[in-house]
C-alpha cells in the first residue's frame, strides 16, 4: 500500500485516495473546433511510461481535493506531490 | 508413553511442574508448559506426523520453528478446525487436538503411499505431461482426480467462530527478529530516542542466544538477551511483540505482521482476538531475521527422525527433549558439533560423519577431546526404517567426493544434519532488494536496496557474534539518527564465541552403490535431486522454469530449507556458478497466514457499511422486504398477508396509478452547488441549457462522460440566483460528486463554484398519484397546490409543526407527483404525517419494485439503460441535447459511429401472448429458425408487469429501434431456454404525451 502525501492533509495511506490518471492531459477549450483525431487523443489515448509519471489523485476519503503526484510506475517511488496550481519541485 | 525422551536437566524454557494434556491422532499425551506441539510429540517418542504431498511418504520433524517443511497438522475440530499448521509453531495448550493430514486411513498405514511405489510414473511435470489429452477428459476425469489428490489438510466447511483484529502502527524503526543483532539494533535505536517496534516470531525473545554457548560482556548470551529485553521493556518508546511474524514487505515500507494473541491461552475471553494483523508503516526496517540451517541431500533423507542439527540442539536446550538416543551427526561444517556436544552433555555419544577431510575448529577439537572419533571424508549414502529411521549406510567418499569407496550400515534412531546456513533474506527480497551471492558462505545476501530496509547479522551473512552485535549497534544508531537529534550511540560489548572452520561446498551425496533412492531437496513439495535433473534434461534452463516445472521452493514453504540446495544442484549440473543461475523470487507471505486474520472484523454485517434512511424503522415495522441498493437498504415491497412479491408489487404500482402512493427516496444523491459561476458550471456539466432557469424551478438534466456516454441524470433546482440543489441517481451519487470536483479543481479552476454532498442532510419522500395534490393540500393548507400555484417542475418552501419542508413537483412515476424534502431528523415524522393524512386518500407505501414498474411503463430510463454504453440518442434523450452550447462530452457525439442512423435505440416490447414475462438480459433476434451464429439486434434492459394494461412490458435497446416499431421479433433467453415472440412498440407505453404529470 502506497503512502501518499496529500498537499493539504499530509501523509496518508493509499486507501484514502483514488487514482485519476495522467495529469498532463489538457482538456480542449469549450467550443473549440477540434479534429476527431485530436479529440480521440484527449479522450482515449494515454502514454503508459515505465518510470516517472505525472498523475492525478483525489483525496476522496479526506479533504476531497484533486492534486498531482509524480510517481515511478515501476518502483512506486513518489518523487513529489503538489496542488493543482503548483509545479513539482523534483 | 510418557516423556521418555526428556532430558534430566532443567536448562530450558519449559516448566516441568505444569503438565499439559493434548491429543494427537486420537491418543492422549502430555507435555509441559512452554512446549510446542512438536517438542511434546518428540518427547513422547512420536516422530511420524504426516505424509508427504506427492508420494505420501512418512514424514516427521525436520526443523524446530518456522522453517519446518514436513510437520503440518490439522488442528482442532468442527468450526475451529484449521489445516496445514506447522507443528513446530503451535504452543501446547490444555486439550489441544491435532491430527495428521494427507493420509488415509491413518498416518501409519496410508493407501496413498502407493504413489511412492509408483513414483517413476510421477516425475516432475507429471500433470503437464499426462493430462494433455484427450481434451474432453479434462473437466470430467482429470480435474476432479487432481482436486481429490491435491492439497494437504482439509479446509473447514463451517464459519470461523474466532475473532480477528486489525491494527495500524507507525514507528521510526521496525526490527524484525530478536537474535543478537536484532536486540542490539533495537537497543541502540531506542536508546537514541527512536520509536521502535521489535517483532519476534517465537514465544521467547533471544533467537540463537537461547541455544548458543557464548558470552556477551560478563553475561551468558541468554542472560544478555533477557537483560536487553528488560531494558527495552522499561522504555516508553518501544513496543515489544513476541509470537509475531512479519510475513510481508510491501511498498513504501508497509510491512504486515501476524500476532498470535490467544492461540496459546487455554480459555481466552471471547472478546480476546485469536490473532491480530498489524499493518506497520515503518520509517526504517531492520531485517535481523537470522539464518536457517540447510539440509543435505542423501538417499532417503526424509525419514522421520532425520532432523536439522540446529533443531536437535534447540529441542535439547529449550525444550529439554532428545530427538533420539542413538544419534548420527552428519555435517559439512563446524556448527553441528555444538549439537554433538549437547548430546555428550546428556551422556549420549553421537556418531559423527563429516564430509570434510579434517577440521581444526574449536568445537571439533572439544568433541575429539571427549574421546569421540569423527568419520571424516564420509557421508550418508542411504537410510532404512519405514515409519522411523533405524539405520544409516555410511560411506567413505573418494577423493572427488562423487562416489563412495566403501559402505557400512550403522544403527541409529536419528540423524542430525547440517549443510551450513542460509541467511533469511525473504523480507529483503520482498522489499525489492537485489540480492548478491556471497561465495564465502555460499548463499545470497541483500545488496542493492530499493526501500528503507537494512539487513544485519546472519540475515546479512554476518555469521559471527561479534560481527552481528557490531552491525546491530551501528545500524540501530545510524538509522535512529534520522528520526531523533539525540546523537546518543551505544557501544557494542565484547563477546566471546568458538571459532569455526570453513564448511565444505557439498550438499548432495552420491548414490549408494547399485541403488537409486530418492535424495530430497524440497521436502514440502516432494522434489528430489532426480526431478531437478529431469527438468534440466528436458530443457528447462531458467531457474524460474525449473521452479515451476518441479515445484521446488513453492507454496507455503517458500523454499526456506530447499532454495539454495536446489540452486547449488542446478549450478553443478549446468556447470555454472550459482550467481549465474540466479534465484527465484521470494513472495509474501513468508509463512502461511489464516484467512480469518486477513479478513479481520470485516465479516457478516461488518463486511460493508450499511446505510439506512431515517424512515427505515417504519419500513421494518410495516413488513417491508429490503433490497440492497449499493450500501443502502431500501424497501423492495411491502407484502400484505400471504401476498407474494408479484401481487404486492402490482398492488402497490396500481395504487399509485389509481390513488396515491408514498415512496422513500432519501437515497437519491443530493449535491448543494453554490457560487456566482454555478449556472455556467451546470451549463457545462449538463447537455441542456441552464443559464435561464428561473429561481424556484427545477429542471431535468442529463450529464455525459467525455466519451459521449450518458453518465447520470436527475433534477436540479435553482434555490436562489447562485444556489442550486442537484439530485443524482442513488448508484452514481459518489461518482457524480467526484466528477464535479474534478472539473472544478482540475479543468476549470477559474470557475467560482463550491459543491458539497447533502445526501445525508435531506430526507426525501415521493408522493405520487392522482390524489397526491389533494393529500398535500390538506397537509400544507397554506400552500397553493394548484397547477398555477405549483406547476410541474416547480418548488415551494413550507412548514408544518415548525418543521421546514421543501416541496418539489417532480415525477418519476409519470403520475401527478410531488417530492417532500425535510431535514433528515424529521424524515420519519413527515413520513408518518403524510401516511396519517393519506389514509382518507387510500395511500399505500410502494417499494423499489413498484417504482421500477411505474418508470418502465412510462419509458423513463434508469441504470439498466444508462449502462455506460448509450449516448443520449440511443435512449431517447436527444431532445435534451443542446445544439447551441458546448458541454462535457459533446464533441464525441459528432463522431462517425455516434451519428449512424441505425444505432441500437430504445423501444418497448410486448409479448404476443400478453402473458409471458420477458427475462431481463434476453437477446432480440429477427428469425427464430435461423442457425447460429444468429445476428443479435439488441437486448432487453428492463422488464415489468404493466399494471396499466395488465400484461408484461419490457424496454429493449435494439438496432434501428425506431424503424422496428410495429414489427414482430423474438426475445430469446438461452439461459432459460425460452424464445418469446414479441411486438415492438414505443418505449413510452403509458401516457406517451406526458399529460398526467402536468395535470
Amino acid at each position: 500500500m502506497l503512502e501518499i502525501k496529500c498537499p493539504y492533509c499530509g501523509k496518508r495511506s493509499q486507501n484514502e485516495f483514488s487514482y485519476g490518471g495522467d495529469a498532463t492531459i489538457k482538456r480542449p477549450q469549450l467550443g473549440e473546433e477540434i479534429s476527431t483525431e485530436d479529440w480521440d487523443n484527449f479522450v482515449y489515448y494515454r502514454d503508459n511510461p515505465r518510470g516517472k509519471h505525472s498523475e492525478l489523485w483525489h483525496h476522496v476519503s479526506g479533504c476531497r481535493q484533486w492534486f498531482k503526484v509524480s510517481r515511478d510506475t515501476a518502483t512506486h517511488e513518489i518523487f513529489d506531490t503538489c496542488k493543482m496550481n503548483e509545479d513539482f519541485n523534483v | 508413553m510418557s516423556n521418555s525422551f526428556r532430558t534430566t536437566n532443567s536448562i530450558g524454557l519449559i516448566n516441568k511442574d505444569k503438565k499439559i494434556n493434548f491429543t494427537f491422532n486420537g491418543t492422549i499425551y502430555h507435555g509441559y508448559e512452554g512446549d510446542t506441539l512438536a517438542s511434546a510429540l518428540i518427547a513422547n517418542g512420536v516422530h511420524l506426523v504426516g505424509r508427504s504431498f506427492k508420494y505420501h511418504r512418512p514424514r516427521g520433524f525436520l526443523g524446530v520453528g518456522v522453517e519446518e517443511p514436513n510437520a503440518m497438522v490439522q488442528l482442532h475440530d468442527g468450526n475451529k478446525s484449521e489445516p496445514n499448521i506447522i507443528a513446530t509453531e503451535v504452543e501446547l495448550v490444555e486439550g489441544l487436538k491435532a491430527k495428521s493430514q494427507n493420509c488415509w486411513p491413518s498416518v501409519q498405514f496410508d493407501i496413498g503411499e502407493i504413489n511412492n511405489v509408483l513414483n517413476r510414473f510421477f516425475p516432475a511435470g507429471f500433470y503437464y505431461k499426462t493430462f494433455m489429452w484427450p481434451k474432453s477428459f479434462w473437466m470430467k476425469i482429470y480435474e476432479p482426480f487432481i482436486r481429490k489428490a491435491a492439497g494437504m489438510g482439509k479446509a473447514p466447511l463451517l464459519p470461523d467462530p474466532d475473532r480477528y483484529e486489525h491494527n495500524y502502527e507507525h514507528c521510526d524503526v521496525l526490527v524484525v527478529g530478536s537474535g543478537p543483532s536484532g536486540l542490539a539494533s533495537a537497543l541502540a535505536a531506542a536508546k537514541n530516542g527512536a520509536r521502535v517496534i521489535l517483532a519476534e516470531d517465537k514465544p521467547n525473545f533471544g533467537g540463537s542466544l537461547l541455544t548458543d554457548e557464548v558470552t556477551i560482556g560478563n553475561m551468558s548470551g541468554k542472560e544478555w538477551a533477557s537483560d536487553t529485553i528488560s531494558q527495552l521493556k522499561s522504555m516508553p518508546n518501544v513496543i515489544l511483540k513476541k509470537r509475531s511474524q512479519v510475513f510481508g514487505y510491501y511498498d513504501h515500507n508497509m510491512t504486515v505482521m501476524i500476532e498470535r494473541v490467544s492461540d496459546h491461552i487455554e480459555n481466552p475471553s471471547k472478546y480476546t482476538p485469536r490473532q491480530r494483523l498489524h499493518y506497520i508503516r515503518a520509517g526504517e526496517v531492520i531485517v535481523s531475521t537470522g539464518s536457517i540451517e540447510r539440509p543435505i541431500s542423501f538417499g532417503n533423507n526424509d525419514r522421520p527422525g532425520i532432523v536439522l542439527a540446529s533443531a536437535a540442539k534447540e529441542y535439547m536446550k529449550v525444550y529439554e527433549t532428545l530427538v533420539g538416543k542413538k544419534p548420527i551427526i552428519f555435517t559439512n561444517n563446524d556448527t553441528a558439533y555444538s549439537t554433538a556436544l549437547e548430546f555428550i552433555k546428556n551422556d549420549i555419544e553421537p556418531i559423527i560423519v563429516d564430509t570434510r577431510d579434517s577440521s581444526n575448529g574449536e568445537l571439533v577439537k572439544e568433541v575429539q577431546q571427549k574421546g569421540i572419533s569423527i568419520k571424516f571424508n564420509s557421508g550418508i549414502a542411504d537410510t532404512k526404517g519405514h515409519l522411523k529411521i533405524n539405520s544409516a549406510i555410511i560411506g567413505k567418499l573418494d577423493s572427488s567426493k562423487e562416489s563412495f569407496i566403501s559402505e557400512e550400515t550403522v544403527e541409529c534412531d536419528c540423524i542430525c544434519m547440517s549443510g551450513g546456513w542460509t541467511p533469511t533474506v525473504h523480507l529483503s527480497s520482498q522489499a525489492g532488494n537485489k540480492l548478491k551471492f556471497n561465495e564465502d558462505i555460499d548463499a545470497f545476501v541483500p545488496d542493492k536496496k530499493r526501500q528503507k530496509e537494512t539487513a544485519i547479522g546472519a540475515a546479512n551473512g554476518s555469521f559471527t557474534l561479534n560481527q552481528s552485535l557490531a552491525e546491530g549497534f551501528q545500524v540501530g544508531f545510524d538509522l535512529s539518527n534520522k528520526f531523533t537529534d539525540q546523537n546518543n550511540p551505544t557501544n557494542s560489548p565484547n563477546s566471546n564465541e568458538p571459532s569455526y572452520e570453513k564448511h565444505e561446498k557439498l550438499w548432495c551425496m552420491p548414490l549408494p552403490s547399485g541403488k537409486k533412492p530418492k535424495r530430497f531437496i524440497d521436502f514440502q513439495n516432494d522434489v528430489a535431486v532426480s526431478d531437478v535433473e529431469l527438468a534440466i534434461r528436458e530443457g528447462f534452463r531458467s531457474i524460474e522454469h525449473v521452479k515451476r516445472y518441479t515445484t521446488l521452493g513453492m507454496a507455503g514453504d517458500q523454499g526456506k530449507t530447499s532454495n539454495l540446495n536446489g540452486l547449488q544442484y542446478v549450478s553443478k549440473i549446468e556447470k555454472k556458478i550459482v550467481p549465474e543461475v540466479g534465484h527465484t523470487t521470494f513472495r509474501p507471505p513468508y509463512t502461511p497466514v489464516t484467512i480469518g486474520a486477513i479478513v479481520g472484523r470485516e465479516v457478516g454485517n461488518h463486511y460493508l457499511p450499511t446505510r439506512k434512511s431515517p424512515i427505515h424503522t417504519w419500513h421494518e415495522e410495516n413488513n417491508a422486504v429490503f433490497v440492497a441498493a449499493g450500501l443502502w437498504q431500501r424497501p423492495r415491497y411491502y407484502p400484505r398477508g400471504s401476498e407474494d412479491m408479484n401481487s404486492a408489487v402490482n398492488r402497490e404500482a396500481a395504487n399509485v396509478r389509481k390513488n396515491v402512493g408514498i415512496c422513500d427516496v432519501t437515497t437519491l444523491g443530493k449535491i448543494d452547488i453554490k457560487g456566482p459561476d454555478a449556472p455556467e458550471f451546470l451549463n457545462r456539466v449538463y447537455t441542456n441549457a441552464w443559464l435561464k432557469l428561473p429561481v424556484g424551478k427545477a429542471r431535468y438534466g442529463v450529464m455525459l462522460r467525455e466519451d459521449g456516454m450518458v453518465f447520470d441524470d436527475g433534477t436540479t433546482s435553482r434555490l436562489s440566483e447562485n444556489h442550486f440543489h442537484m439530485t443524482t441517481t442513488t448508484a452514481q451519487a459518489a461518482n457524480v460528486l467526484s466528477h464535479l470536483e474534478y472539473y472544478l479543481q482540475v479543468v476549470w479552476p477559474d470557475l467560482d463554484v463550491n459543491v458539497l454532498s447533502t445526501t445525508e442532510q435531506w430526507s426525501g419522500i415521493a408522493v405520487a398519484g392522482p390524489k397526491s395534490r389533494d393529500l398535500l393540500s390538506k397537509l400544507f393548507p397554506d400552500v397553493d397546490m394548484s397547477n398555477e400555484g405549483l406547476p410541474f417542475m416547480g418548488l415551494v418552501d413550507s412548514s408544518i409543526d415548525g418543521i421546514k419542508a421543501r416541496i418539489y413537483r417532480i415525477s418519476f412515476s409519470g403520475e401527478l407527483a410531488y417530492e417532500v424534502n425535510v431535514e433528515s431528523n424529521y424524515g420519519l415524522y413527515m413520513w408518518k404525517k403524510i401516511m396519517e393524512v393519506g389514509q382518507s386518500f387510500d395511500i399505500q407505501p410502494y417499494g423499489t419494485e413498484a417504482l421500477s414498474t411505474l418508470r418502465i411503463e412510462m419509458g423513463h430510463v434508469a441504470g439498466a439503460e444508462l449502462d455506460g454504453r448509450t449516448i443520449p440518442f440511443d435512449v431517447g434523450l436527444n431532445s435534451m441535447v443542446s445544439q447551441k452550447k458546448d458541454f462535457i462530452g459533446k464533441r464525441s457525439l459528432s463522431k462517425d459511429a455516434f451519428t449512424e442512423s441505425d444505432r441500437q435505440t430504445i423501444v418497448g416490447l410486448v409479448p404476443l401472448d400478453k402473458k409471458t414475462k420477458i427475462p431481463e438480459g434476453s437477446h432480440i433476434i429477427e428469425d427464430n429458425s435461423a442457425v447460429a451464429p444468429i445476428p443479435k439486434l439488441g437486448h432487453v434492459s428492463s422488464s415489468c408487469w404493466s399494471v396499466e394494461y395488465n400484461n408484461p412490458f419490457s424496454i429493449a435497446i435494439i438496432k434501428d429501434g425506431k424503424n422496428k416499431i410495429g414489427k414482430n421479433l423474438y426475445a430469446v433467453s438461452p439461459l432459460k431456454d425460452i424464445s418469446i415472440p414479441v411486438e415492438v412498440v414505443s418505449s413510452h407505453y403509458v401516457d406517451p404525451e406526458g399529460s398526467r404529470v402536468r395535470s
